[in-house]
């Protein structure tokens, strides 16, 4: 799903329209950020976030570098900006891998669990700090998760997919005020609630 | 400071060991000169210029050959990565001949382009070019898929994916290949050198070879310390750095 709103893969039937235009190809205006990091090793923290500003026409030098460095400093890595790849943590990882999917301002953000594979307390600060990013830059993010938690904490709208074939089954609303706390009660009723549907889902399609 | 002190010490008990050896005839003094006499035909040499001039042949050789063997290698390389066609013909030309040791080549050479700097120029060529090939290919195919997907939304097409993210995420492979190529070139070399004269230069394989036609043991021996020492320099100053910087920034171990 993500890969075809993305435009990397075509879809079976049916089409994807961004303001209107069918996607056809990857482009800047829908950056993808992966599940793992898929940073280029070649590069410093700098030069990753700065591979998609060089391909934007019209920008000088001095304006990539600035908005790189602004990036750098919203998922606070300024410090790390001459670092190799492979010195980073899993968690400075993925926030780089943010700052270079947010740096060319792509009007959407799509996230393919990002934040699976790294642990919970990592997990936990990033979820305040793209709530911030979201608030400051106010960008579509369509993020992809199987934990649901995660979505109603993240979600505005919460969509259900169904397994083979994946359609969307449901959607559900999250009304709670921002910053969420991932723990708070509030979110943890929406997350009952989604998970009751999820299972009812399950028993369906088994059944 | 104490790693450079302790090889030094190594170094020197080979030479004393050496002139032990020598000076205890254990065999004849032509077949084992002494470590002074090899010096001193290497300063003879030096001063005459005999030295720097088939230093300098025999680099000029190894040098032409090697760029023309990456300059046609890499973009083969790229060839055969991206397509089928040039896979299964070029790919596959290039596994055989890169099986086949780089002196096979000599006769061959001699015989289409007689005794001339162009006959060298090919055995060099032949003996860089394949194993440059077929590293440029390994990098490109081993390059994770995710790199390029990432690179793709991000605007990043044909020759731009070619420049900036295929062969920078290849570049290990490649230098690998291009230090066999840089060995088996200079091989290659040194053997057509010694079954070769050639009028128009006398390179380091020559003088070799005429040590040999003439029993100079000091200038064979000189000679051969020579030819080590160009390998262990072009290790060190060309190899050794890109090497390093790709340890660093990749984070791959280094020994």
């Amino acid at each position: 799903m993500l890969n075809i709103i993305a435009g990397l893969e075509k879809p079976d039937s049916g089409r994807v329209l961004a303001n209107g235009k069918p996607v056809t190809s990857p482009g800047r205006e829908r950056l993808v950020m992966f599940q793992e990091p898929a940073l280029f090793p070649w590069l410093n923290v700098f030069g990753n976030v700065l591979f998609g500003l060089k391909l934007k026409p019209n920008l000088s030098k001095k304006n990539r570098h600035d908005v790189a460095k602004y990036y750098l400093e919203l998922v606070g890595l300024s410090r790390f900006e001459r670092a190799n790849i492979h010195e980073l943590s899993g968690g400075m990882k993925q926030r780089v891998s943010l700052a270079r999917a947010l740096a060319p301002n792509p009007r959407v953000l799509l996230m393919d669990e990002p934040f699976a594979a790294l642990d919970a307390l990592t997990r936990e600060q990033l979820y305040g700090d793209i709530q911030e990013i979201w608030k400051a830059r106010r960008k579509t993010i369509v993020f992809v998760t199987h934990n649901v938690r995660e979505a109603a904490c993240l979600g505005d709208r919460v969509l259900l997919f169904s397994p083979h074939p994946g359609r969307i089954q449901e959607e559900f609303a999250v009304e709670l005020p921002r910053p969420r706390d991932i723990n708070s009660v509030d979110l943890a009723a929406y997350a009952t609630r989604i998970t009751k549907a999820l299972k009812s889902l399950g028993q369906t399609a088994a059944g | 400071m104490k790693r450079f002190l302790l090889a030094a010490v190594f170094f020197a008990v080979l030479l004393l060991l050496w002139e032990a050896a020598f000076r205890a005839r254990i065999w004849s003094p032509v077949l084992l000169p002494s470590p002074w006499q090899v010096a001193s035909y290497l300063k003879n040499a030096a001063v005459d210029g005999t030295l720097a001039n088939a230093t300098v042949i025999t680099m000029r050789r190894l040098l032409a050959g090697y760029f023309i063997g990456l300059v046609v290698g890499l973009p083969l390389g790229l060839l055969t990565a991206r397509w089928k066609l040039f896979r299964d013909t070029i790919g596959t030309m290039a596994l055989g001949l890169q099986t086949l040791p780089s002196v096979c080549w000599v006769p061959l050479a001699l015989l289409w382009f007689g005794q001339t700097e162009a006959a060298m120029l090919f055995v060099v060529v032949m003996g860089t070019l394949w194993s440059v090939v077929i590293a440029t290919e390994t990098g490109v195919r081993n390059v994770p898929p995710i790199y390029r997907r990432a690179a793709l939304t991000m605007g990043s097409k044909r020759l731009h994916m070619w420049l900036k993210v295929i062969l920078p995420a290849a570049l290990p492979f490649i230098v690998s290949g291009m230090k066999q190529g840089w060995a088996f070139a200079w091989r290659s070399l040194m053997a057509a050198e010694i079954f070769v004269t050639i009028l128009t230069g006398f390179g380091l394989g020559q003088l070799l070879h005429y040590g040999r036609e003439l029993s100079a043991m000091d200038q064979v021996i000189a000679i051969m310390l020579v030819i080590v020492v160009i390998g262990l320099l072009a290790d060190k100053i060309f190899f050794s750095p890109i090497e390093k910087f790709l340890h660093r920034r990749w984070g791959t171990s280094q020994a």
